[in-house]
C-alpha cells in the first residue's frame, strides 16, 4: 500500500527531473556545448548522491509547515504538487517544485483543519525572493571576475572554449548535487512521517537511514524525469529571457548552484553558527528562480536592454500560479480521496487545555489564567482552538504556538507489546530501558512523555549546543510518539 | 576529456599555421610582383610554385579546421563567424595567386616609369591584408585589443584607391601608349586594388563578429 501511495511522490520527483534538470544542464546543452546524454548521466548520478548525502537539511522546514500525518494525505499533497508542477512544465515555463509543494501543503492544512506554522511560511515565502535576489548578485560578481580574468589573461577563443566546457560541466555537476540536496524534501518531505522504513546496513562499510532510502528512491524518480522528458525543456531554458553566451551560461549555473547549496548546506549552517555569524535557512528555493535571477543579474549589468521583460512577467506570475493552483488541486483531490474513496487523508488532532498543559503554559510566562473559561474544553481542531482563543485574548503567533503544543492531544500508553515492537536501529538499548520504566503509565499529550523519557534517562534529554545529537533525538521522539499513540 | 584538449590545442595550432600561411601569401605576392617588374622570368615562375603550393596548404588547414569545428561541436556560439572569416581568407589568397597568375598568363608589358607605383600599390594592399591578418589573430586571442588594427585596414585600403586612382590617370594621360596597353593596364590596377577591398570587407565583416563576441 505504501509503494502505491509513494507513487505520487515519484511523480513529483519525475516532474522536478523534467523540469528543473533543465535548469542545471539547459543552457550548456542549449548552446551545444555539453551533449544532453553526457548531461543527464552526470545530471542523475550527482542529483541522487546530494538527494540521499544532503537531503535532509532542507526538509525539516517543510515538515513545520505542515505535518502531513496520513499516507493518504501525503499521496494528494504529491500528487497535487506533481500535476501542477506537469501542466506548468507542459506550457513551458520554469516552474518551482518548492512553491507547488508548499500549496499542496497549505492545502491540505486547510482540508485538515491544521494550522499552518506562520513562522515556516515566512522563512520560506522569504526566501523565494531571497533566492533570485541572492543569485543575481552572484551572477554580477561572476560576470565581472570572469571578464576581468578574460581580458587580463588574453585567453584564446578556444582556450576558452574548453575552460568553459569544462566549467559548465563542473558547475552543472555541482549545481546537480545540491539541486539533489536542496529540493528533494520536496519530493519525498511529506512521506518522512509516514514512512514504514527502517536504517539498513551494508555490512559495516556504510548504513542508510529510513531517510535517505526514501531520498534514494526520490533521486532515481527524478533521474528518470531527467532522461526521459527534460529535454524538450533543455533546449529552450535559456534563451528565452535574453540570449546567453556560453560564458554568461556558465555563470548563471555556477550562481544557480551555489545558491542552491546555500540553502541546503549543513555543514556552512553549523560552521556560520559556530562563529557566530547569522545562518542561512535551509529551506528547499526554487532552481528555476536562481536561474531566472541569475540571468537578470546579468541583464542588468548589461543595461537591462536585452532582457525580455515579457517573459520574465510570465514566468514570475506563474510562480504565484503554481502555489494557488497546487493548493485548490490538494484540497479538491482530498475532498474526494476522503469522500469517494474513503482513505483516510488525515488523523484528526485535537486540542484541550488540561490541568497539566496550564502548568506548562505558566512555565513559558504567560499567564494561562486568562484562559481560565476554556479549560477542559476539547476542540477538534487547531483552526477551532484558534477562534476559540482570538476571541477571548489577544493572540500572537508566539503565544498562539505555545498554547497550541501544550494543548495538542495525543493519548499514549506505554505497553510492552509495543516495547517489543521497537525497532533497535531506531532506538539504542540504553533509551529503551528508559522507556520500559515507563509501563502502564498514559499520557495525554506527546510534550508529557518527552519530559517523563527525560526526566527517566539522560539518553532522552537534549543536549544545548549539540543540533546533530538533537537532530537524531527529534527524529526519535517522533518514531516513538507514533508507536504508543492510540 | 584529454582527447578534446589535445583536439582543441590542434585547433589553435592549425588557425595559427593558416594565418601564417595568409600572410606569407601576401610577401610572396609583394615579391613576385617586384621579381616580375625586374624581368626575372626563372624567378618569378617559382614564385607562382611557392604561392600555389601556400594555397593548396591553406586550403587543406581551412577543411581541416572546418571538420574539427564541426566534428567536436566546437566554440558552437562563434563557430559560423570563424568558418566566414577563414573562408574569406582563404578567398583573399586565391586572389593574391591569381593576380600573380595573371602576370604569367597575360605577360603583360609595364613601362618602368609605372614600376614605382605599381610596386607602391602592392606594398600598401600587403600592408592592408597584414593588418587584417594581425586583425584576424586579435579576434581569436586578445579581442579588447582588435581595434588597434582593424582602424589600420580601412587606411590602407583608402592609400590604394589613392594610388590606384593616380595610376590610371597616369596611364590614361600617357600618350605613347596603345588603348589597348591602357586597358590592360588598367584592369590589373583595378585587379590588385581589388585585393585591397576585399580585404576591407572582411575587416568589416570581423567587426561585427567582435561586436557579437563582446563580453
Amino acid at each position: 500500500m505504501f509503494a502505491f501511495f509513494l507513487s505520487s511522490g515519484l511523480f513529483l520527483g519525475w516532474s522536478l527531473g523534467a523540469n528543473d534538470a533543465s535548469n542545471v544542464f539547459g543552457t550548456a546543452v542549449g548552446a551545444k556545448m555539453i551533449r544532453f546524454r553526457t548531461a543527464a548521466i552526470y545530471c542523475s548520478i550527482f542529483i541522487i548522491l546530494g538527494a540521499v548525502i544532503s537531503g535532509a537539511g532542507a526538509s525539516h522546514t517543510l515538515g513545520k509547515l505542515g505535518a502531513v500525518n496520513a499516507l493518504g494525505g501525503a499521496f494528494i499533497v504529491a500528487f497535487s504538487a506533481a500535476i501542477s508542477v506537469y501542466l506548468m512544465t507542459l506550457a513551458r515555463f520554469p516552474v518551482s517544485t518548492s512553491q507547488a509543494i508548499v500549496g499542496a501543503i497549505i492545502g491540505w492544512n486547510f482540508f485538515s483543519g491544521a494550522l499552518t506554522d506562520v513562522d515556516s511560511l515566512i522563512k520560506i515565502v522569504s526566501t523565494w525572493i531571497l533566492c533570485p535576489v541572492l543569485s543575481a548578485l552572484f551572477a554580477i560578481f561572476f560576470y565581472k571576475l570572469i571578464v576581468f580574468i578574460i581580458k587580463s589573461f588574453k585567453i584564446h577563443m578556444f582556450t576558452l572554449d574548453r575552460y568553459t566546457r569544462n566549467g559548465l560541466l563542473l558547475a552543472g555537476i555541482f549545481g546537480s548535487y545540491a539541486l539533489g540536496a536542496n529540493n528533494i524534501a520536496n519530493v519525498m518531505g511529506v512521506f518522512i512521517p509516514v514512512s514504514p522504513f527502517s536504517d539498513l546496513s551494508f555490512g559495516g562499510l556504510f548504513s542508510l537511514s529510513a531517510t535517505q532510502q526514501l531520498f534514494f528512491l526520490g533521486g532515481v524518480a527524478i533521474a528518470v524525469g531527467v532522461f526521459t522528458y527534460s529535454k524538450r525543456v533543455m533546449a529552450t531554458v535559456g534563451s528565452g529571457i535574453m540570449d546567453l553566451s556560453p560564458v554568461a551560461a556558465l555563470v548563471a549555473v555556477s550562481s544557480h548552484s551555489i545558491v542552491l547549496f546555500l540553502f541546503s548546506s549543513q555543514g556552512l549552517e553549523t560552521f556560520l553558527r559556530a562563529h557566530g555569524l547569522p545562518a542561512i535557512p535551509l529551506v528547499p528555493v526554487s532552481s528555476s528562480q536562481a536561474i531566472v535571477g541569475a540571468v537578470i543579474g546579468m541583464g542588468l549589468l548589461k543595461g537591462g536592454k536585452s532582457i525580455n521583460w515579457h517573459i520574465v512577467g510570465g514566468i514570475s506570475s506563474g510562480w504565484i500560479i503554481t502555489p494557488v493552483i497546487a493548493a485548490l488541486i490538494s484540497f479538491v483531490s482530498l475532498f474526494f480521496m476522503q469522500n469517494v474513496f474513503m482513505q483516510e487523508t488525515f488523523r484528526p488532532v485535537a486540542y484541550q487545555i488540561t490541568r497539566e498543559s496550564a502548568l506548562r503554559i505558566d512555565k513559558t510566562g504567560f499567564s494561562s489564567n486568562k484562559l481560565e473559561t476554556l479549560m477542559g474544553k476539547k476542540f477538534e481542531s487547531a483552526i477551532k482552538m484558534k477562534k476559540a482563543l482570538s476571541a477571548r485574548i489577544s493572540l500572537t503567533p508566539k503565544i498562539l504556538n505555545i498554547v497550541l503544543s501544550a494543548s495538542k492531544i495525543n493519548e499514549m500508553e506505554i505497553t510492552m507489546d509495543k516495547i517489543n515492537s521497537i525497532d533497535s536501529n531506531r532506538v539504542s538499548g540504553e533509551q529503551t530501558k528508559a522507556i520500559e520504566k515507563l509501563i502502564g503509565q498514559k499520557f495525554m499529550h506527546q510534550w508529557q512523555f518527552a519530559e517523563a523519557l527525560g526526566n527517566s534517562s539522560f539518553s532522552w534529554q537534549f543536549r544545548q549546543g549539540d543540533k546533530e545529537f538533537n537532530e537524531n533525538l527529534s527524529h526519535k521522539l517522533l518514531y516513538v510518539y507514533g508507536l504508543f499513540e492510540k | 576529456m584529454d582527447n578534446i584538449l589535445k583536439k582543441n590545442t590542434t585547433i589553435e595550432k592549425e588557425i595559427d599555421d593558416f594565418l601564417n600561411q595568409f600572410s606569407e601569401a601576401g610577401l610572396l605576392f609583394k615579391s613576385g610582383v617586384d621579381i616580375y617588374l625586374s624581368g626575372k622570368k626563372d624567378r618569378f615562375q617559382r614564385t607562382i610554385d611557392e604561392i600555389t603550393q601556400m594555397e593548396h596548404k591553406g586550403d587543406a588547414l581551412r577543411r581541416s579546421i572546418e571538420e574539427k569545428l564541426y566534428r567536436k561541436t566546437l566554440i558552437p556560439e562563434s563557430r559560423g563567424d570563424v568558418l566566414d572569416l577563414l573562408e574569406s581568407l582563404d578567398a583573399l589568397i586565391d586572389r593574391f595567386k591569381g593576380t600573380l597568375y595573371r602576370f604569367d598568363i597575360e605577360c603583360i608589358e609595364i613601362d618602368p616609369k609605372f614600376h614605382d607605383d605599381f610596386k607602391e600599390l602592392v606594398r600598401n594592399v600587403v600592408n592592408a591584408s597584414e593588418a587584417l591578418v594581425q586583425s584576424s589573430r586579435c579576434f581569436f586571442k586578445d579581442i579588447s585589443s582588435i581595434a588597434n588594427y582593424m582602424h589600420k585596414v580601412s587606411f590602407w585600403e583608402t592609400e590604394c584607391d589613392k594610388i590606384s586612382t593616380m595610376l590610371q590617370k597616369r596611364i590614361f594621360r600617357d600618350t605613347e601608349l596603345r588603348l589597348s596597353q591602357k586597358m590592360q593596364l588598367r584592369d590589373f590596377v583595378r585587379h590588385i586594388d581589388k585585393i585591397a577591398d576585399r580585404a576591407e570587407d572582411v575587416a568589416d565583416d570581423l567587426s561585427i563578429f567582435v561586436i557579437k563576441r563582446s563580453l
